[in-house]
C-alpha cells in the first residue's frame, strides 16, 4: 500500500516483530485472484495473476481459486473454463444483472462478500484502473493491507505474502507485507507477469455466490460506454518490438527518429517518463512502472537513461539495445546490447540499416 | 457547494538522489512541490465554483512545512487551506492515511458545510498507489468515482453528477448521487495562473491546523505507523543482471554502427529478423 514514501522503519522496531497471527484470521486459507471481465472478455492480466497464484499456491500447498463477476452466465462459464485452463482448482460465480458493468459500489459489495464468506489469504487484483479501483476500496472495507503494483511477489512458510514495488519516484525496490490482517491484498499491472501456459481441458470446482445486490439499490448508473477508436496505444504493452526515447533525444523534433524507425520495423512507439511531464508524448505511450509495462521480443531504449521505474517497466523484454551517450547510464546494467553513442544521429542510420537489411533479407528469400 | 480537494506535498521526484552507498533518500535540497496530479483535481474545482458558485477547501496532511503547499493552493483561488499534522500520522500508509484525512473531512464538514465533492488527484508521485482516494470514498460513504476525464453536468438542486470515467478500453458515462469522491485524470485541465491579488492575500492567509486530537481521533492506534497494516520491511536498490551488456564498439562512420548494431540484433534474434521479413513481405503483397 503503502505510502512508500514512508521511511523504512529502524531496526528493532515495529518491522522486525512478528507478532502472532490474530486467532480470527487463521483460518484463511488459499490464493486467489480477482480476475476483470468487461465487455464480456476477460482482461489478460487475469491470466498471468493466475499464472503467478499458481506458484504462491503450490509453494503454499494450497488451492488456488479465482472470482468472475458479471450478468451473462454463459460468458462466466467460458471465463470460469479459461481460469481453469490457466491454473485455476477452483472458481467463485457471481452472476446478477446488476453486474453487467463494472461499478465500484456493486463489485465491491460482491466481492468482500465473498472474501469474508471463504476467507482467502492471498488476494491478487490486476493494477488495471478497474483493479486499483476495486481493491482500493476492497482493502478500506476489510481493513487490510494493500500493495500497489507489485512487480513481483514471493511466498514464505508461514503464508507472509512478501510483495516487492519501486518506491520513492522508482529510484528504489521495496518489499512490503501484511503481517497480522488477512487477506494480504496486492495489485500487479498488465505484462508484468509473464502469460502462464494454457493447459487445455483442464477443469476444476466452480462455487456459485449469490450477490446480495439489487439494481434498484445501486445509486451509481452506466448511461453509455464509448469504446476506444484508437486501439494503436492498447497494443504498446503486447507488441513484439518497441522503440522508445527518452531524455537523450534532447528535443520534442527528435522524437520523429523514434516513430521513423518503429515504423520501419512495424514496431510500436514509447517513450520515458520525463518525456510525458515534457508533454512531448501522450501517457499513454509511458514506457516504466507508472505507464506501460512491456514485454516484446526486441526492445530498443534510444538516449533513456533507465532508472528503476523504466527498468521494472521493460526488465520483461527478451533483448534490449541500449542507445546512451553516456556509458555509465543505469540502463547499460540490464540491457543485453548496448553502444554509446547519441541516439539522435544514430537513428537515422539505423532506421536506414534496418530498412536495407530487411528488402535484402527479403529478395534472397 | 462546498468542494473540499485533498492535496500532498510530494518531493520532485526529477530530483531525487539516492546514496550510492546507504541505499538512503538524500532528502537534503529535494525542493517539495505539489503532487503535478493533483494540481487537475484543484483547476477542476476551481472551475466548478467559476461555473456554479462554491467554496473551496484545500486539504493537506504532512508535515508543517506542508503549509507551503496549501499557501500555494490559496493562490491558485482556493478559499481555504487546512493542515492536518501530527507526529503520531509518521509512517502511516494509505489505509492510516485515508483513516486520518476522511476524520479531517468530517470534522470540515462540521465547520464548514458538508462538501457535495472531495476531490484527489489519481495518484501520488512519490507513493504511486491511487488507494487513497479510493480509501476516504470507503470509509465516508461517497460514492467513488476514479479517473474521471470530464465532469458532463453537476445538478446542485436534484444532487446529482454525470461524469466520464476512463475505463480500460473506453469511456464509461456515469451518473450518481452527491456526496461524490473524484479522482481527476491527469491532462483534463490546465492549472489556472492565480492573480497577484490572491498571491498577496494567500502570502497572509491563515492555514487552519488541526492535530489528531483536534479531528476527534482518540484511538492513536489507528494512525501512523502503528495503524498501517503494511509494513516496509526492506528497502534496496536492484542488481545488475548477472551477465553484463555486449557493448557494440563499432569504428567508422554512423553507417557502420548502425550495420554493426543490427548484426548484433539479428545475431542474437534470428527469429525476429524472419518475421520482421515476413511482415515487410506481406506489406508488398
Amino acid at each position: 500500500m503503502a505510502d512508500a514514501a514512508k521511511p523504512a522503519p529502524a531496526k528493532g522496531g515495529r518491522a522486525n516483530t512478528k507478532r502472532e497471527l490474530p486467532e480470527h484470521f487463521k483460518a484463511y486459507k488459499h490464493v486467489w485472484v480477482a480476475v476483470e471481465i468487461e465487455h464480456g472478455a476477460v482482461h489478460s492480466v487475469s491470466f498471468e495473476l493466475l499464472g503467478e497464484g499458481r506458484k504462491l499456491a503450490d509453494k503454499r500447498g494450497v488451492d488456488l481459486a479465482a472470482v468472475v463477476m458479471g450478468d451473462d452466465r454463459e460468458a462466466l462459464g467460458k471465463a470460469a473454463q479459461d481460469c481453469f485452463e490457466y491454473g485455476a482448482d477452483c472458481v467463485y460465480i457471481a452472476c446478477d444483472p446488476a453486474l453487467k458493468h463494472y461499478r465500484n459500489e456493486t463489485s465491491t459489495q460482491v466481492l468482500t462478500d465473498i472474501v469474508n464468506t471463504y476467507q482467502p489469504e492471498i488476494l491478487l487484483l490486476g493494477a488495471t484502473n478497474l483493479g486499483r479501483d476495486l481493491a482500493g476500496s476492497v482493502a478500506t472495507t476489510l481493513k487490510t493491507g494493500l500493495t500497489a503494483d507489485s512487480t513481483e511477489l514471493a511466498i514464505d512458510e508461514d503464508g507472509s505474502l512478501a510483495a516487492t514495488r519501486p518506491t520513492f519516484g522508482g529510484s528504489l525496490l521495496c518489499t512490503i507485507f501484511t503481517l497480522n490482517f488477512r487477506p494480504q491484498m496486492a495489485t500487479v499491472r498488465p505484462r508484468v507477469m509473464a502469460m502462464p501456459e494454457r493447459e487445455e481441458g483442464r477443469t476444476g470446482r466452480i462455487v456459485e455466490f449469490t450477490p446480495n445486490i439489487a439494481e434498484d439499490d445501486v445509486v451509481t448508473k452506466v448511461l453509455d460506454f464509448i469504446a476506444d477508436r484508437d486501439s494503436d496505444t492498447a497494443a504498446l504493452p503486447y507488441a513484439d518490438v518497441v522503440v522508445a526515447g527518452g531524455r537523450g533525444l534532447g528535443s520534442v523534433e527528435n522524437f520523429q527518429l523514434v516513430k521513423e524507425l518503429a515504423q520501419v520495423l512495424g514496431a510500436e512507439y514509447g517513450g520515458s517518463r520525463p518525456l510525458v511531464q515534457k508533454g512531448w508524448i501522450t501517457s499513454d505511450r509511458q514506457i516504466g512502472q507508472t505507464g506501460k509495462t512491456i514485454r516484446p521480443r526486441l526492445y530498443i531504449a534510444a538516449g533513456i537513461s533507465g532508472a528503476i521505474q523504466h527498468r521494472v517497466g521493460v526488465e520483461g523484454a527478451d533483448l534490449i539495445l541500449a542507445i546512451n551517450t553516456d556509458p555509465r547510464a543505469p540502463i547499460f546494467e540490464f540491457a543485453h546490447l548496448g553502444i554509446v553513442a547519441d541516439a539522435v544521429t544514430l537513428l537515422p542510420a539505423l532506421t536506414q540499416a534496418f530498412a536495407r537489411r530487411l528488402r535484402v533479407t527479403r529478395m534472397a528469400s | 457547494m462546498h468542494i473540499v480537494v485533498c492535496i500532498k506535498q510530494v518531493p520532485d521526484s526529477a530530483q531525487i538522489r539516492v546514496h550510492p552507498v546507504t541505499n538512503t533518500i538524500m532528502r537534503q535540497g529535494v525542493p517539495t512541490i505539489i503532487n503535478p496530479y493533483d494540481l487537475f483535481a484543484l483547476e477542476e474545482a476551481l472551475r466548478l465554483k467559476d461555473r456554479l458558485g462554491a467554496s473551496v477547501t484545500a486539504l493537506c496532511m504532512g508535515p508543517p512545512t506542508a503549509s507551503e503547499s496549501l499557501r500555494k493552493a490559496l493562490t491558485f483561488g482556493a478559499d481555504r487551506a487546512v493542515l492536518l499534522t501530527d507526529r503520531y500520522f509518521a509512517g502511516s500508509d494509505t489505509l492510516a492515511t485515508s483513516y486520518a484525512l476522511s476524520m479531517a473531512l468530517t470534522k470540515i464538514g462540521e465547520e464548514f458545510g458538508t462538501p457535495e465533492i472531495v476531490f484527489t488527484g489519481k495518484q501520488t508521485i512519490d507513493g504511486d498507489t491511487a488507494q487513497v482516494g479510493p480509501g476516504i470514498a470507503s470509509r465516508l460513504k461517497l460514492n467513488q468515482l476514479t479517473y474521471i476525464s470530464k465532469i458532463v453536468v453537476t445538478d446542485l438542486e436534484a444532487g446529482r453528477i454525470t461524469v466520464e470515467r476512463r475505463a480500460e478500453t473506453g469511456t464509461q458515462v456515469l451518473a450518481t448521487k452527491l456526496p461524490v469522491l473524484i479522482t481527476m485524470l491527469e491532462a483534463t485541465n490546465e492549472m489556472r495562473r492565480g492573480t497577484i491579488a490572491q498571491a498577496l492575500e494567500a502570502a497572509r492567509a491563515e492555514i487552519i491546523t488541526w492535530n489528531a486530537a483536534d479531528v476527534g481521533i482518540e484511538d492513536l492506534t489507528r494512525c501512523g505507523l502503528r495503524g498501517s497494516p503494511t509494513i516496509v520491511k526492506k528497502v534496496f536498490a536492484p542488481t545488475a543482471r548477472s551477465e553484463a551488456a555486449e557493448m557494440i564498439a563499432a569504428e567508422g562512420t554512423m553507417d557502420a554502427k548502425a550495420r554493426a548494431v543490427v548484426d548484433a540484433i539479428f545475431g542474437r534474434a534470428p527469429g525476429v529478423e524472419d518475421d520482421l521479413t515476413a511482415r515487410a513481405l506481406h506489406h508488398y503483397v
